[in-house]
């Protein structure tokens, strides 16, 4: 089991709308792997159905091994994720949530309490531990979420824009401790906007209606494209699909009064 | 006051409303439904109500009494019984609201110019119905005995036997003072087990899913029966210690006795509690946000109060809105409870409402199941 996610033409049609194209891709254990696209493209339907949460219309694939159809239930138990909005609970401080998840995972007794403390430590969170979770800031709520997708120690990490709306510090923050746990085995799938952030990922692949447009390290799609940054990568795809044109830059934007 | 400020607030409000169904049909159906419901269900007047008789003489008087009784259109003679108790036994089960009496000797001493006592057993439980079908038929009897003292004047003259007449004993059973609080308060046990119950339950549950969290739970190892489950037993509890506390609160302030089975009673009522929970949890499968929630329990509940014979009984409504309260459990549930604690009637007099109990409890306990496990997937 080299690769930590495997899906061969994964397909999802809602009606008679397509929202996922015969994806393919295999990401190796340990790898940060950046998934891009505009929104509506078909991320978070791709992120559900490597979750066990939505079954595929057609096409297969493993996650950790796992058959994404049949093993549903045994994925749920292996993979952390966390969700574009904020998915815990407001009233409940940063312990009382923590406490709720690892219990959710089956964590219980002396290792609970230890496993809290260490990722409390992890995350930067034991100053505001009986906080309740309503009142943090952004940066404070993207950690905590974080904290809770990782107290059952997943294998794989799955992050729908983690740094959305967080301060430009917070997010430095954040992808230190995205790249502390890949160097610890950890492999990650993240999807952001930010092309500063999928600049510093290992693979990269960009979908957009439903199709994966490319796929490939950031030196390799540098080289195909003949670009150096990754945003203009991102809006040419975007260009040359959908026939919109995008002025680069914004001090282009600023300077052109077209 | 700038007016375009204000109208676009004013616009704003009536676009949300339009949008949200549910809104909507409170605006405009409820009204409807409710002036429909209250307009005809709410009589002061007591008719038609059940009779059962047990005549004993048979003769042309008795069954003059009778048809006196009919002609007001307030008696119906639905049972002719064959005895004392089975009388009492049909007013016990709450077959009857009223039982007549007539002794053997009725027509003998009528004509003989005594007076013939005949005698009323009232169910008493239902205060309203109650008070009027005691002076009715005290009323009417009084009349029936001038009607026949009229009558052998004009055969004999005024030199003729003395006048008989009858003498109506009426006996109050159950609640003898005719107290409406004896029969409002076991009620209204049954009303607020019911309203809370709905309303927490609903949230609860729509709550998870209005904040978004449900979203992070869903891809957690958890199983629909956890959290079904663990949802619920929280509510379950308070519902239980609602209905502890309001039985506390009446059998201390209200000074209601319970006649019969406590056991039964508190049987049943943990019985009706989890029938409200599983109205909760259909209303939170049906409902977008906690305010629909709330819109679509009290859509519920206020019928409820007026259907189920809470106040008003249900005999003097007409046909239609009579025939609604048998689809509510909290017609059961009263009758079950008023009939424990005023009558002191054990299961067999009530089998037909605790088996309906049962039955829809189990029933919305199912359907509630189905429907959320479906809006988990």
């Amino acid at each position: 089991m080299e690769y930590a996610i495997e899906i061969h033409n994964i397909t999802k049609v809602f009606g008679d709308f397509t929202a996922v194209d015969h994806i393919s891709f295999s990401i190796p254990k340990g790898k940060i792997f950046g998934f891009l696209g505009p929104n509506g493209s078909g991320k978070s339907t791709t992120i559900r159905m490597l979750c066990g949460v939505l079954t595929p219309t057609s096409g297969s694939g493993t996650v950790l091994g796992l058959d994404i159809v049949k093993d549903a239930e045994k994925i749920k138990q292996s993979i952390g994720y966390m969700s574009q909005k904020f998915g815990l609970y407001e009233d409940l401080t940063i312990k009382e949530n923590l406490n709720f998840f690892a219990s959710i995972y089956g964590i219980s007794g002396i290792m609970k309490k230890e496993r809290i403390q260490e990722i409390m430590e992890l995350c930067g969170l034991g100053e505001k531990q009986h906080a309740a979770a309503g009142i943090l800031s952004g940066g404070w709520k993207q950690r905590l979420a974080l904290a809770c997708s990782l107290l059952h120690q997943p294998r794989l990490l799955i992050l729908d824009e983690p740094t959305a709306g967080v301060d430009p510090v917070s997010r430095r923050v954040f992808w230190g401790v995205i790249h502390r746990l890949a160097r610890s085995g950890i492999t990650i799938l993240v999807t952001t906007h930010y092309m500063d952030e999928a600049e510093s990922c290992d693979l990269l692949g960009f979908i957009y209606r439903g199709q994966l447009m490319q796929l490939g390290t950031v030196e390799e799609i540098r080289q195909r494209e003949g670009m150096h940054s990754i945003e203009d990568i991102f809006i040419s795809y975007v260009e040359r699909v959908s026939d919109i044109k995008v002025t680069g830059s914004f001090m282009e934007i600023r300077n052109h009064l077209d | 006051m700038n007016l375009h400020r204000f109208m676009a607030i004013v616009r704003k409000e009536f676009i949300h409303i339009r949008r949200d169904k549910a809104s909507m049909m409170i605006a405009l159906a409820a009204p409807l439904l409710m002036l429909f419901l209250f307009g005809y269900a709410v009589k002061l007047e007591v008719e038609r109500v059940d009779m059962a008789v047990f005549d004993q003489d048979h003769s042309a008087q008795s069954r003059a009494l009778v048809q006196k009784l009919k002609h007001t259109d307030y008696f119906i003679d639905r049972y002719y019984a064959g005895s004392d108790r089975e009388v009492i036994e049909m007013v016990d089960k709450g077959i009857v609201k009223v039982g007549l009496i007539i002794p053997p000797d009725f027509e003998r001493l009528i004509k003989g110019g005594k007076e013939a006592q005949v005698q009323f057993l009232i169910d008493g439980s239902d205060a309203t119905t109650a008070r009027t079908a005691l002076s009715s038929t005290m009323l009417l009897s009084s009349d029936f005995g001038r009607d026949i003292r009229e009558e052998m004047l004009k055969k004999a003259g005024p030199l003729g036997i003395g006048a008989g007449g009858i003498r109506a004993l009426p006996r109050v059973l159950y609640n003898p003072a005719m107290e409406s609080i004896k029969f409002t308060i076991p009620g209204l046990i049954g009303l607020v087990i019911q309203n809370i119950t709905i309303i927490l339950t609903a949230f609860s549950l729509v709550r998870e899913r209005e904040r978004g969290t449900l979203e992070q739970l869903i891809i957690t190892p958890i199983r629909p029966i956890e959290l079904i489950l663990g949802k619920l037993i929280p509510y379950i509890l308070i519902g239980f210690f609602d209905f502890a506390l309001v039985m506390i609160l009446a059998m201390t302030v209200f000074r209601m006795e319970v006649r019969g089975s406590m056991l039964m009673l508190l049987l049943f009522s943990a019985c009706f509690v989890i029938c409200a929970l599983a109205m909760g949890m259909i209303i939170s499968t049906i409902a977008k946000t906690q305010l629909q929630a709330m819109q679509m329990a009290l859509l519920l509940l206020l019928p409820s109060v007026l259907l189920s014979g809470f106040v008003f009984p249900r005999e003097a409504m007409p046909k239609p809105i009579y025939l609604m309260g048998f689809v509510m459990p909290l017609t059961y549930y009263l009758q079950i409870i008023r009939g424990i604690v005023l009558k002191g009637v054990g299961v067999d007099a009530l089998r037909q409402q605790t088996g309906l109990l049962l039955f829809f409890t189990f029933l919305l306990i199912f359907v509630a199941v189905m429907r959320f496990k479906k809006r988990l997937d």
